[in-house]
């Protein structure tokens, strides 16, 4: 308590302010968000998240995004979130796919021996190849950073155009959720002689999956 | 403490071929990675988003007090807790007591400047707590009891050989030299830290006055982990690190990871306001955010160079100094480095420290070129310089005070002599004396140190000692 009236105080007294004065309006934000079509924005999220070593795979309908991980785990060992797309995409009742755990501790630990982290995510982001994923009962942090490969799902209509667009749709992300976290393709490092690692604490492989809904389906 | 131009040490930094090609080559890559990012045929418009990130900026610290304690309301309502440090030490004693109180044995850090600048590892290793670093290049740096190379890559000096020692070393692991299984050999021992450890610590990128979040961003997944594995997250932040709106960040992340390794955006960013809240799964139960002043306040209070404060640690002025691209990271007398350790060391530090700091450039100006918060680094160098030379002026001419004082004092100590000379004197003074003040020193006396010091103050004149006069005052009671 005696630091911060000590610091307040010597901020004031920089700034030569008084005490209880509230802030000048700031300048308006900056948010740009270009109109692009859905067809644009999967081929620059595709093209932005392939270049950064991650899979984008485009799927026509929810079975097919089952079939699709079906592929990818082949019964081996995976913990996948409680989203409610994963349960529309039959996530959950693949062979080897976990969701169900008693308490934090043993989620905890099935993450950590898992091969695969399945969960879903609540935008995608066009421009840079990014998740955005909000912590939450349904999506627990530690499904798509334990386990070394990261699958993810989404419907389309949650990709958007980019972080602009994002923070335009939720202009204060903490009022949602105690984290928002915003994954741009597998966990890298160049701290070697700026050798490019992937996979060093995070997933070194990630795939994201987008669904068409039913008015993308052709 | 004071230190020379560390002339012998820079000789050997550049005599060290196998260190300059690795400065050369990893700084030359980072400005190749940003230059591709922020050409205008990708990023049109790039010029405007760092003039909005300066005009944020310069807004939020000339605000500072009232985000501040927006910040610190955030915070609360989201069920964390803000402690406010005045200086390392503060920061230090509130995360050992926590610790105490927590039982908390491991403690595991992710890369952060401010708690470099703090010593905050060294002094909870003192008190006997192990305290983890989980950047991998950081780690490195912690195994061989360095300081970091580079704001943004701590290990950029070393070779991979010399990280194959250094694992083998300290890890008690089989020499290893390829950086990939290197890099695994760091995971599968850090990954058992993370599910130990009892409290988490981390810097801040941005926080968040609107939405009083901590905004991180990196790429290996460290501060992930960090921030959701252990039970309790404590963030240490400058308290310059304020922005006004959760919006803001489409400016600042934009710009952060361009310019630091030409990444549109880092692979990781987190937005973390509060504790989990109810029903999550993870994420930690505590959440504290110390905000430390540790000079921050002194440095604002300077409407010009209050601009250092913009900084947000992107490391590019950095890999463009044709300085720090010969002499490397190691040869900066603070923990910042470069040309904004060039103007943040000064102020930080006491400006005569190191008063060789801001001339030891060329004032080139490819560090405002390419800032993406424009601070005018040139400009401000100019200016220390200027005070640096009138400071050291004046403590020149204070040396020249204590010297004349030591000689007054001794020649008190001498009755004889100081008869003799105050005789002398009062008869020269005749002139300058003014009512039994001296203003003003006669002929030759007159000029340097003397006179300056005058200038300022009045000296009684000389008149007939006291001795003289006691001598005299017996001589008419014997009578
Ligand atoms: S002074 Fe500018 S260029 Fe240098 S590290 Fe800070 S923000 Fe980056």
């Amino acid at each position: 308590m005696i630091s911060r009236d000590h610091i307040l105080n010597k901020v004031r007294t920089a700034l030569g302010h008084a005490v209880g004065r509230t802030a000048a309006a700031p300048p308006p934000a900056r948010l740009c968000v270009p109109a692009w079509t859905v067809e644009e924005r999967w081929q620059r999220f595709a093209s932005a998240l392939e270049k950064l070593g991650g899979n984008a795979v485009r799927v026509s309908e929810p079975a097919e995004a089952q079939r699709y991980v079906a592929g990818l785990t082949c019964g081996r060992a995976a913990v996948a979130s409680r989203s409610l797309f994963l349960e529309v995409c039959g996530i959950h009742q693949l062979a080897g796919v976990r969701r169900d755990f008693r308490d934090p501790g043993e989620l905890r630990a099935a993450c950590a021996e898992a091969e695969f982290g399945i969960t879903g995510a609540d935008y995608a982001l066009a421009d840079t190849g990014s998740l955005a994923v909000f912590a939450s009962p349904e999506e627990a942090r530690l499904i798509s950073l334990l386990p070394p490969v990261h699958i993810a799902l989404l419907p389309i209509s949650r990709l958007l155009t980019g972080l602009d667009e994002l923070l335009s749709l939720v202009p204060n992300p903490a009022e949602r959720s105690s984290a928002l976290i915003l994954i741009t393709g597998p966990s890298r490092t160049a701290d070697i002689e700026q050798i490019l690692v992937r996979g060093v604490h995070g997933p070194g492989e990630i795939h994201v999956i987008v669904v068409d809904d039913r008015e993308t389906r052709s | 403490m004071m230190t020379g131009y560390p002339r012998e040490q820079i000789r050997r930094t550049l005599a060290d071929p196998r260190l300059q090609e690795a400065i050369y080559s990893a700084t030359g890559r980072l400005m190749e990675h940003r230059r591709q990012v922020v050409a205008p045929e990708v990023l049109p418009d790039y010029q405007e988003l760092r003039e909005q990130a300066r005009r944020i900026k310069e807004h939020t610290l000339e605000n500072l007090d009232a985000y501040l304690e927006q910040f610190e309301a955030q915070v609360r309502a989201r069920g964390g807790e803000v402690i406010w440090a005045k200086d390392g030490p503060e920061v230090a004693d509130f995360v050992l007591d926590l610790a105490r109180r927590s039982n908390a044995r491991l403690l595991v850090k992710s890369k952060s400047m401010t708690t470099e600048e703090i010593g905050l590892r060294e002094r909870l290793e003192a008190q006997h707590f192990e305290v983890v670093e989980t950047d991998l290049g950081e780690y490195i740096i912690q195994l061989a009891q360095e300081r970091p190379y580079h704001i943004v890559a701590p290990a950029l000096h070393k070779t991979r050989e010399e990280v194959g020692e250094i694992f083998s070393q300290r890890l008690g692991v089989p020499r290893e030299n390829v950086p990939e299984r290197q890099t695994r050999i760091a995971r599968t021992v850090l990954r058992q830290k993370f599910l130990t450890a009892d409290i988490g610590i981390t810097g801040a990128n941005f926080l968040v006055a609107d939405s009083g979040a901590v905004v991180l961003v990196e790429n290996e997944g460290n501060a992930r982990l960090t921030t959701s594995a252990p039970r309790i997250h404590v963030a240490v932040a400058g308290i310059e690190k304020l922005i006004p709106r959760a919006q803001d960040l489409a400016v600042f992340l934009k710009l952060l990871g361009r310019s630091a390794t030409g990444q549109p955006l880092t692979v990781y960013t987190s937005i973390l306001s509060g504790p989990r809240r109810q029903g999550e799964w993870d994420g930690p139960e505590q959440f504290y955010v110390v905000l430390l002043d540790g000079g921050r306040s002194r440095v604002l209070a300077d409407r010009d160079k209050r601009q250092t404060l913009y900084c947000i640690r992107c490391g590019a002025c950095l890999n463009h100094c044709p300085v720090y691209r010969r002499i490397g990271g190691h040869n900066y007398p603070w923990i910042y480095s470069g040309p904004i350790g060039k103007i943040a060391s000064p102020q930080f530090q006491g400006l005569t420290e190191d008063p060789w700091l801001p001339f030891a450039s060329s004032l080139c100006g490819a560090c405002a070129e390419v800032c993406p918060v424009k601070i005018e680094i040139p400009r401000l160098l100019l200016e220390l310089r200027a005070e640096i030379v009138k400071t050291q002026a004046r403590e020149g001419q204070n040396r020249w005070e204590r010297l004349g004082f030591r000689l007054w004092s001794w020649v008190m100590t001498r009755p004889r002599l100081y008869e003799a000379l105050s005789l002398a004197a009062g008869l020269l003074a005749g002139e300058g004396s003014d009512q039994g003040w001296l203003r003003q020193l006669p002929g030759l006396l007159n000029a340097g140190p003397l006179r300056a010091w005058l200038d300022y103050r009045d000296l009684p004149a000389p008149g007939r000692s006291f001795r003289a006069l006691w001598r005299q005052r017996t001589a008419r009671v014997r009578e």
